[in-house]
């Protein structure tokens, strides 16, 4: 049986198929659809943890239990969940544990595009990176069964381009696996100092063995090809390569941590030169340099961004490895006129919009954090000042409230924090209860839309239901924020401007922390409904433009409005797009001419 | 259309976020696949998706490596909008064809005035490429009865251009469309073809 798969498909797949019992995760492109594909196996549990420490933690439990786990995450939530990784790959595991982890190189969807590959050496842990969506299957049974055997956590780095590409994959028959109890053994699972000396010393030993492994398994293998050039590689970099210099040798690494000495060794003695192709980091290169063997890489091939094949090719070239591309290809150049922006926007209705209308009419400073809001940076609104990690934007306002307020700064704009749901219960909480604690003069909007999302629509704790469909309880973030210590805690209507103006204006003339929570959901998840939709009434409609500064999509330019004197500007009349309006309202409360009104009435 | 005997024959698949250009995309893979063939494809979902560019790579034959497309060897050009034509029109291999859906999809930048939709891109695309194959698919939609049939029809068009059985097409889009719309769906599927 075979299925077109996408990496990230494949990797549930594979987890379904090697045993595992219970996996956790938060949402995060690219890695989002892992969990969401695994939950749908017969007799599994998946879960949405609130965060991905917690996500790991979960993980860890099962695999004490002697259950098999699968966590997964995108490449900065490992940051969220270091603090148990590195002192889980001491204590080690009962039953197998796979961390995957996507990387996102050229930042289609995140905040930085750090390489995760240095947290498997950091952590000391084995490092496995498919190729494709076959590999990505296999390898997850792989880890597992390594895991087990090395007794450490496993690695499985995927990347946007293997998570988000499709291929063939055959599929298997679940496992029956042996049941491991859990035995209670404190010195392997307690890490007090006094333990954890005994642990680290097995780690370096269990490293061994793993270098051992990495010499034999058939994932680092060599392709002998007619040309003395060798190239090294993995991931989906070893692709673009294949495509583009299929002639080369070889040296594809599937488990790249740590890296098979001994192989790379005979493999550069065969060779008249070494080319190191990876994408981001000089991972590989810097420890093969380290080992005495001349290599080249980043100074062919970029350090920042996702490669292609033309980027791979053109390095080649600059290595002089190739004369000239492989196909020649005269590309068509398009006129520069043509290029036409599109960058992301905020849906047709999004309750996000008009809260960042009304933060402007404030001239605040906004700290804003991760999430669709995080496009409120973008012209028309222009609205925010900050967007760094998951829950950065109540604890960085504080800190700029206090900043201002210590050092006597002549500055009067009030300090809000807009941070959604998702990201409020990831980790805004802590950071609200710091506020809290130290009577901190920050106006936290909470931007409630009931879902996660950016990543497409994901539940969480406080939505009332679970990632695999049952109705659950529902965390009260207005009484949250009250047991958190702030005092003053309102709901607005995002779609009545004027309301939420006002209540905006009367805590910011409150010396101290509010949290103000917006109650409309998420576009995605209200079903269209035709009667909501708006007009622009043409012989009303002066093209002020006031309706255009809210940036939604629906609202586009119609008949031009000739320039009043000669020179003077060109107008435009605007219209409704009928197939994207959801009825909002929020143009109309703007339009001074009141041209804007139902469509149908 | 295709890349010669062993070699692997490449389709980019362009649009705007919402068009169902991953649809499309997925179809046209499963026909390949079950036409016997390996085969890959790569888009990026997330935040490139509101309102975005989407683009998707589709390549198969008998042994695909790179799940992306090289630049300038793309035999076919699917694009469900006009201007997404011009951006992408530097994928297509020389002899390549394009098929585009005249569609317009103007974003907010545009009415803002900070930036101008290019006026003249069925012209640039004449310019650029042989016999462009420029339809207008929304139009034909709605003649259909449902405008959501555009990305149906595209298909049709390019199934004509494309080695692979017209029996496995029908197959897979049967199977892939709700199923109350799978007669029209089929309708629209044949409309595409018989325009080439």
């Amino acid at each position: 049986m075979k299925e077109i798969l996408s990496g990230n498909e494949a990797v549930a797949r594979g987890a379904y198929e090697s045993g595992v019992k219970v996996a956790s995760a938060y949402p995060g492109t690219p890695s989002t659809e892992i969990l969401q594909n695994f939950a749908k196996y017969e007799g599994v549990y998946a879960e949405w943890a609130p965060n991905e420490k917690v996500a790991f933690e979960v993980g860890i439990g099962a695999s004490m239990a002697g259950v098999r786990a699968l966590v997964a995450m995108k490449h900065v939530g490992l940051n969220v969940a270091a603090d148990p990784f590195m002192t889980f790959a001491y204590t080690g595991v009962n039953a197998g544990f796979l961390l995957a982890c996507a990387d996102d190189p050229g930042m289609h969807s995140s905040q930085n595009e750090q390489d995760n590959r240095f947290f498997a050496r950091f952590a000391m842990v084995p490092l496995f990176e498919p190729s494709d969506s076959q590999e990505a299957k296999d390898m997850v049974r792989i880890a597992l069964e390594v895991s087990e055997e090395y007794d450490t956590p496993s690695m499985l780095r995927l990347t946007t381009r293997i998570s988000h590409a499709k291929g063939i994959v055959r599929l298997g028959k679940p496992v029956d696996l042996a049941s491991r109890p859990f035995a209670r053994d404190r010195k392997k699972f307690v890490m007090i100092p006094a333990y954890a000396r005994i642990r680290h010393p097995l780690v370096l030993e269990r490293l061994k063995k793993l270098k051992d492994l990495s010499e034999r398994t058939p994932l680092n293998r060599i392709e002998w090809g007619n040309s003395s050039v060798g190239i090294i590689t993995s991931g989906v970099s070893y692709q673009y390569a294949k495509e583009v210099i299929p002639e080369a040798s070889f040296l594809k690494l599937g488990m790249s941590f740590p890296i098979p000495e001994r192989k790379i060794r005979r493999f550069a003695s065969r060779l008249k030169r070494l080319i190191v192709i990876e994408e981001l980091e000089p991972f590989l290169e810097d420890q093969i340099k380290a080992m005495g063997i001349p290599v080249a890489g980043k100074e062919y091939f970029p350090r920042v961004d996702e490669f292609t094949p033309d980027i791979v090719e053109e390095g080649l070239i600059r290595a002089k490895v190739l004369r000239k591309p492989r196909v020649s290809r005269p590309h068509l150049p398009v006129p520069e006129t043509a290029s036409l922006p599109r960058p992301p926007v905020m849906c047709a209705g999004c309750p996000h919009r008009s809260i960042f209308y009304a933060l402007n009419q404030l001239k605040g400073l906004v700290l804003s954090d991760i999430g669709c809001y995080t496009l409120g940076v973008l012209p028309p609104l222009e609205a925010i000042d900050s967007c760094i990690c998951m829950g950065a934007s109540i604890s960085m306002a504080h800190g700029v409230a206090k900043a201002i307020e210590k050092a006597n700064l002549d500055e009067k704009r009030p300090v809000f924090a807009a941070i959604g749901d998702s990201t409020f219960l990831h980790s805004g909480v802590t950071s609200l209860m710091d506020v809290g604690y130290n009577k901190g003069n920050v106006k936290v909007v909470i931007l409630d839309n009931r879902t996660t999302g950016m990543t497409g629509g994901q539940d969480h704790p406080g939505t009332g239901r679970t990632l695999q469909g049952e109705e659950t309880v529902q965390v009260d973030i207005q009484k949250l924020s009250e047991s958190l210590g702030i005092n003053r805690v309102r709901v607005v209507d995002p779609y009545d401007l004027e309301g939420t103006v006002e209540v905006l204006k009367e805590e910011v003339a409150f010396q101290g922390p509010s949290v103000i929570v917006t109650n409309r959901p998420c576009m995605m998840l209200v079903k269209f409904d035709p009667t909501l939709v708006h007009k622009v009434d043409q012989e009303l409609c002066e093209g002020c433009g006031m309706c255009l500064r809210l940036g939604c999509p629906a609202i586009v330019p119609g008949e031009k409005i000739p320039a009043k004197k000669e020179g003077g500007k060109v107008r435009h009349k605007v219209v409704i797009d009928a197939n994207l309006c959801r009825g909002c309202t929020v143009c109309q409360q703007l339009c001074k001419q009141g041209a804007i009104s139902k469509a149908h009435s | 259309m295709r890349g010669g005997k062993d070699e692997v024959t490449n389709v980019l698949v362009v649009g705007v976020g919402g068009q169902g250009v991953i649809l499309a995309s997925d179809i046209l893979s499963e026909v390949a696949m079950r036409s016997g063939l390996d085969v890959k494809k790569s888009e990026v979902h997330g935040m490139a998706q509101r309102g975005g560019i989407v683009t998707s790579h589709v390549r198969f034959g008998k042994k695909v490596s790179s799940p992306l497309i090289p630049k300038g060897r793309a035999h076919v050009l699917l694009s469900f909008e006009l201007a997404e034509a011009v951006r992408w029109i530097g994928f297509l291999a020389p002899g390549g064809k394009a098929i585009v859906n005249v569609q317009k999809l103007v974003p907010p930048i545009v009415s803002t005035g900070i930036a101008s939709y290019p006026e003249d891109a069925e012209q640039i695309l004449r310019n650029m490429v042989e016999g462009p194959i420029l339809l207008d698919a929304l139009e034909i939609a709605e003649e259909l009865g449902n405008p959501r049939l555009v990305n149906t029809i595209l298909l049709g068009v390019a199934s004509k251009l494309l080695d692979l059985p017209e029996r496995v097409w029908r197959k897979v889009v049967e199977e892939r469309v709700p199923k109350a719309f799978k007669e029209l769906n089929l309708r629209a599927f044949d409309k595409g073809r018989s325009l080439l």
